[in-house]
C-alpha cells in the first residue's frame, strides 16, 4: 500500500547508480556526451524544428535523433506514436536500463521530471483544431500522447517492465526533483530499484515564451560571464538507474556512483525571477550537503544551474559564495548550458549525469563559452578542459516558479 | 507508522466556491445545469459545467502574485485556503506546510492564448502570458499566497494521480519534512480541453475547479477524518488492462466496513465507466458518483470525490468512505477515509443540511 507504508529501514539504505543514459545536442549516449562535455564543446545550431524567421534568436541545442530506435518491445503501432520528447526520453531510459542490466520486473517505479511533456504534439493538436477545413485525423492520438504519463508508460512498455509512473513538473528543477524523489523512495524502503530522470523537447511555444521574456541570448550563452545576456534553449533527456547498495551488491552490479544528498525548497519571490540574495538556493545546497554529510571543502566540483541570464546567475553566484565561504576561491564551477542549452525539465537530470561522468572519468567539464569573469563570482568558472581528482560533485537546478533542488553525488571506488 | 489525519478540505466546483455548495449539490443529487462552450469554426458548441462567478471577489486575488493569474490558480488557491483554514486559525499556530498540486490538463487558458499569439507573430506574443502557461505556476502562486510552504511539488498525471499526491504528502509528514501538507487537484476549462475530450466522447460535459485536502499528523488538528489507506498505483500496462487494474485496486482495499460509502468516478459513460463499474459490480452499500452531478473535472473531480468522502464521514453520515479513482490513461488507485477517534468536525456547524442523507445515496 502507498499508505500506510511499510516501516522504513533503519538505517536508510545507501543509494547507488548503476545505469545512466543521456541525449543532448552533443549526441546520443554516455560516450558522445562525455567527449563533448569534457572538451567543453558547443553544440548550439540553427533551429530546424519550427519556423524561427520571425524570432530574434534562431539557434538552440537541437538534438539529432537516430533514424531508427534501438530494439525495444514497443509495437510498430506504439513507435509510430512516439513524439520527439518521448523519443528523447526513451533513448536515455534505454541506455540507463541496458547499462544497469536490469531485468523486466512487475514493480519498477519510474519517476520523471518534465516541464512541457509532449508540447510539440499539443502544438500540432492546436494548429489542426484551429484550421479549416476541419480534420480529425491523429487528433485523438495527439491529445493522449501529449500527456507525460503516457510517455512514461511507453518507456515501461519499451523495456518490458511495469510499475508506477510519477511525473513531477517543477519547471527546470523537475529532473533533479524526480531523482530526489527516487532517492527518497529507495531510502524509505518503498522500492529496491527506481528509474528516474528528466526530459524535454524543443517546442515553439516554449521557445517563443523565453523569447517573449527576452531571456534568450542574442549573442552567445555565457553563464557567470560579466557580459552575459541570456540563455540558450536546448533539448534532451537524462535518466538514471538507481538502486539500493544492497540490491546492487546482491547482483554484482557495476556501480557508477553514489547519490548521497538531495535538497529542495521553494523561493516565493517571483514566478520567473529568483530572489536576488539566493537564499533558497543557499538553503537547498546546505540541505543537500547536510543529508550527504559533506562540507563545501569536500565538494570537488559544482555543476551550476548557470542559465546565463543576468538574474539567475547573480542569485546563484551569491548563494554559492555564501555556501562555499572560504572554499569558493578554489571551488571549480561550470554550467554545461553554454554547450547544450537549457534542457528545462531535463536540466537537473543531465546535470547529475555530467557529475557522474566527472566522478567516473576524473575530469572537470569546462564551460563552452566564458570570457570575462563577473566580479560577483568569488569562484573560478572552469573554461579549459582539466583532469582532476573528483570525489564529490554537486548539481544545482532552479526552476520557474521558484522550486530549487540540489543533488550531491560521490565517486564509487 | 504515524497516523495521518485530514485537517480540512476545500473545493471550487460547478456548484460554487466552497465545500458548502458542493455538499448541497451532492445532497440534492440533481445534475447541475449544462452550458454551451463555443468552439471556433463549429456550429455545434461543446458542453460544460463552468464554475459560477464567486458571490464576492475573493480577497486573496488582491495578493500581488495572483493579479494576472488564470482561473486554475484562483481555484487552487481558494480550495487551499479553505482546506487550511482550521489549521491556520488553530491555537498552536500554523505549522510549516507542504504543498502538492496535481494537474491533468494544466494551464490551458494561457497556453492557448499564448500559442495563438505566437502563431500570429512571435515578436508580439505577450511576455505576461507565457509564465502562466507553465505547469508549476499554480503551485508557485499558491505557495506564495500561503507563505510558510518550504516544500512544493507539481504532479502531472491522469485523475488517479491525485491519490499519488496524497500518498506523497503523507510521506512528507512521515519524514517530518513538513508539519502539514495540502494536496490540491485543479483544472480549468477552455474549448481546447473540451474539444480533446470530445474526440473520445461526444456527449462529455467538461467541468473545472479544484479540490484540496489538508493532511496533518496531529490528532488535535483533525477535522474528524483519518486517512486509512491508499492502494498501490495499479498501472495500465500491456499485461494489466484498466479493468484488471481497477479490480486489483479494489482487491487491495480489502473488505469494507458496514455502512461504508463508496465515492466513485462514474459519469454514465458506458465505455469510460466500464472498468470501474465492473470492479465494483457487487457493491451493495451506499454509493455516490459526484461526476454525474458535476461533470468530467478530471483531476479536480478526483479531488472532489475525496472532499465529498471526507465531508460525509465528518458529518457522521458514514463511518468510513472509499474513494475509487480509475484514471483515463495511466492507473487506478483507491483510498479509504475513516472517522477519526479524536478531533472535532469543524465543518458540521456550517452545514445548513447537516444530518440529512444525500438524495443520491438513498435507494442504493
Amino acid at each position: 500500500m502507498l499508505f500506510p507504508p511499510c516501516s522504513p529501514p533503519s538505517p536508510a539504505p545507501r543509494v547507488v547508480i548503476t545505469g545512466a543514459g543521456i541525449v543532448t545536442a552533443l549526441g546520443i549516449g554516455w560516450q558522445a556526451n562525455a567527449q563533448g562535455f569534457r572538451a567543453g564543446k558547443r553544440a548550439l545550431r540553427p533551429i530546424s524544428l519550427f519556423d524561427v524567421s520571425r524570432q530574434r534568436v534562431k539557434t538552440a541545442g537541437e538534438a539529432d535523433l537516430p533514424a531508427a530506435l534501438p530494439p525495444t518491445l514497443l509495437s510498430s503501432h506504439q513507435v509510430a506514436r512516439l513524439d520527439r520528447a518521448g523519443t528523447l526520453l526513451l533513448l536515455a531510459a534505454h541506455e540507463a536500463w541496458q547499462q544497469a542490466q536490469w531485468q523486466p520486473a512487475r514493480e519498477l517505479p519510474l519517476v520523471l521530471g518534465t516541464s512541457a511533456g509532449g508540447m510539440p504534439l499539443g502544438e500540432a493538436y492546436f494548429r489542426q483544431a484551429t484550421q479549416m477545413p476541419r480534420r480529425y485525423r491523429r487528433q485523438p492520438s495527439r491529445a493522449v500522447h501529449y500527456q507525460p504519463q503516457v510517455q512514461g508508460r511507453m518507456v515501461l512498455d519499451a523495456l518490458g517492465t511495469e510499475g508506477a509512473v510519477t511525473i513531477i513538473s517543477n519547471a527546470c528543477a523537475s529532473g533533479s526533483n524526480a531523482i530526489g524523489l527516487a532517492w527518497s523512495l529507495l531510502r524509505r524502503g518503498r522500492a529496491q530499484c527506481v528509474l528516474a530522470g528528466g526530459y524535454d523537447a524543443l517546442s515553439e511555444l516554449v521557445f517563443s515564451g523565453f523569447a517573449a521574456l527576452q531571456s534568450l541570448s542574442p549573442t552567445v550563452c555565457r553563464p557567470f560571464d560579466a557580459r552575459r545576456d541570456g540563455l540558450a534553449l536546448g533539448e534532451g533527456a537524462a535518466v538514471l538507474a538507481l538502486e539500493t547498495l544492497e540490491h546492487a551488491s546482491s547482483r554484482d552490479a557495476a556501480i557508477l556512483g553514489e547519490l548521497i544528498g538531495y535538497g529542495t525548497s521553494i523561493d516565493h519571490h517571483h514566478l520567473t525571477q529568483p530572489e536576488p540574495q539566493g537564499s533558497t538556493a543557499l538553503a537547498v545546497m546546505k540541505q543537500a550537503c547536510a543529508e550527504a554529510a559533506v562540507a563545501p571543502e569536500d565538494v570537488d566540483y559544482l555543476h551550476a544551474h548557470g542559465t546565463g541570464t543576468l538574474l539567475n546567475d547573480i542569485s546563484e553566484a551569491v548563494a554559492i559564495n555564501h555556501w562555499a565561504g572560504g572554499r569558493a576561491a578554489t571551488l571549480p564551477v561550470s554550467s554545461t548550458k553554454a554547450g547544450v542549452g537549457h534542457l528545462l525539465g531535463g536540466a537537473g537530470a543531465a546535470g547529475a549525469v555530467v557529475c557522474l561522468m566527472a566522478l567516473r572519468e576524473q575530469w572537470l567539464p569546462p564551460q563552452a563559452a566564458f570570457e570575462t569573469p563577473d566580479p560577483a563570482c568569488r569562484f573560478p568558472v572552469l573554461h579549459e578542459p582539466r583532469d582532476a581528482r573528483v570525489n564529490v560533485a554537486m548539481s544545482n537546478a532552479f526552476g520557474f516558479g521558484g522550486v530549487n533542488a540540489t543533488l550531491v553525488l560521490r565517486r564509487w571506488a | 507508522m504515524s497516523r495521518v489525519f485530514v485537517a480540512g478540505w476545500g473545493a471550487v466546483s460547478p456548484a460554487g466556491w466552497g465545500v458548502a455548495p458542493l455538499r448541497e449539490a451532492l445532497y440534492r443529487g440533481c445534475p447541475l445545469p449544462i452550458e454551451h462552450l463555443e468552439r471556433p469554426g463549429w456550429d455545434k458548441p461543446l458542453r460544460e459545467r463552468p464554475v459560477p462567478p464567486p458571490q464576492t471577489r475573493p480577497q486573496f486575488l488582491a495578493h500581488p502574485r495572483l493579479r494576472r493569474t488564470s482561473p486554475i490558480t484562483h481555484y487552487a488557491a481558494a480550495a487551499a485556503l479553505e482546506a487550511a483554514a482550521r489549521l491556520r486559525s488553530g491555537p498552536d499556530g500554523e505549522p510549516c506546510l507542504g504543498l502538492i498540486v496535481c494537474l491533468h490538463s494544466g494551464c490551458v487558458h494561457y497556453s492557448s492564448r499564448f500559442f495563438q499569439e505566437t502563431l500570429k507573430d512571435p515578436l508580439t506574443a505577450s511576455p505576461l502570458l507565457f509564465p502562466e502557461t507553465v505547469f508549476a505556476a499554480p503551485a508557485s502562486h499558491t505557495a506564495a499566497l500561503l507563505g510558510n510552504t518550504p516544500l512544493v511539488h507539481t504532479l502531472l498525471g491522469d485523475p488517479a494521480s491525485f491519490l499519488q499526491g496524497l500518498a506523497l504528502g503523507a510521506a512528507w509528514l512521515e519524514e517530518k519534512r513538513v508539519g502539514a501538507c495540502l494536496v490540491i487537484g485543479a483544472e480549468e476549462t477552455n474549448w481546447v480541453r473540451a474539444n480533446a475530450l470530445w474526440h473520445f466522447e461526444h456527449d462529455a460535459i467538461v467541468a473545472c475547479g479544484a479540490g484540496a485536502l489538508c493532511l496533518s499528523p496531529e490528532p488535535g488538528r483533525s477535522a474528524g477524518v483519518e486517512l486509512s489507506a491508499i492502494t498501490e498505483a495499479q498501472s495500465y500496462t500491456r499485461r494489466q488492462s484498466p479493468a484488471q487494474a481497477a479490480r486489483a485496486m479494489r482487491a487491495q482495499l480489502g473488505a469494507s466496513s458496514a455502512g461504508e460509502l463508496l465515492c466513485d468516478g462514474l459519469r454514465d459513460n458506458p465505455r469510460g465507466d466500464a472498468a470501474e463499474r465492473a470492479a465494483w459490480r457487487d457493491w451493495s452499500g451506499p454509493r455516490l458518483s459526484p461526476k454525474r452531478i458535476l461533470g468530467e473535472g478530471h483531476i479536480a473531480a478526483a479531488a472532489w470525490q475525496c472532499v465529498a468522502a471526507c465531508d460525509m464521514v465528518a458529518e457522521r453520515l458514514f463511518p468510513a468512505a472509499t474513494v475509487s479513482l480509475v484514471g483515463c490513461n495511466q492507473q487506478a488507485l483507491g483510498a479509504r477515509f475513516a472517522r477519526a477517534d479524536s478531533g472535532a468536525s469543524g465543518l458540521r456547524e456550517e452545514t445548513p443540511i447537516a444530518g440529512q442523507a444525500p438524495a443520491r445515496l438513498k435507494g442504493h
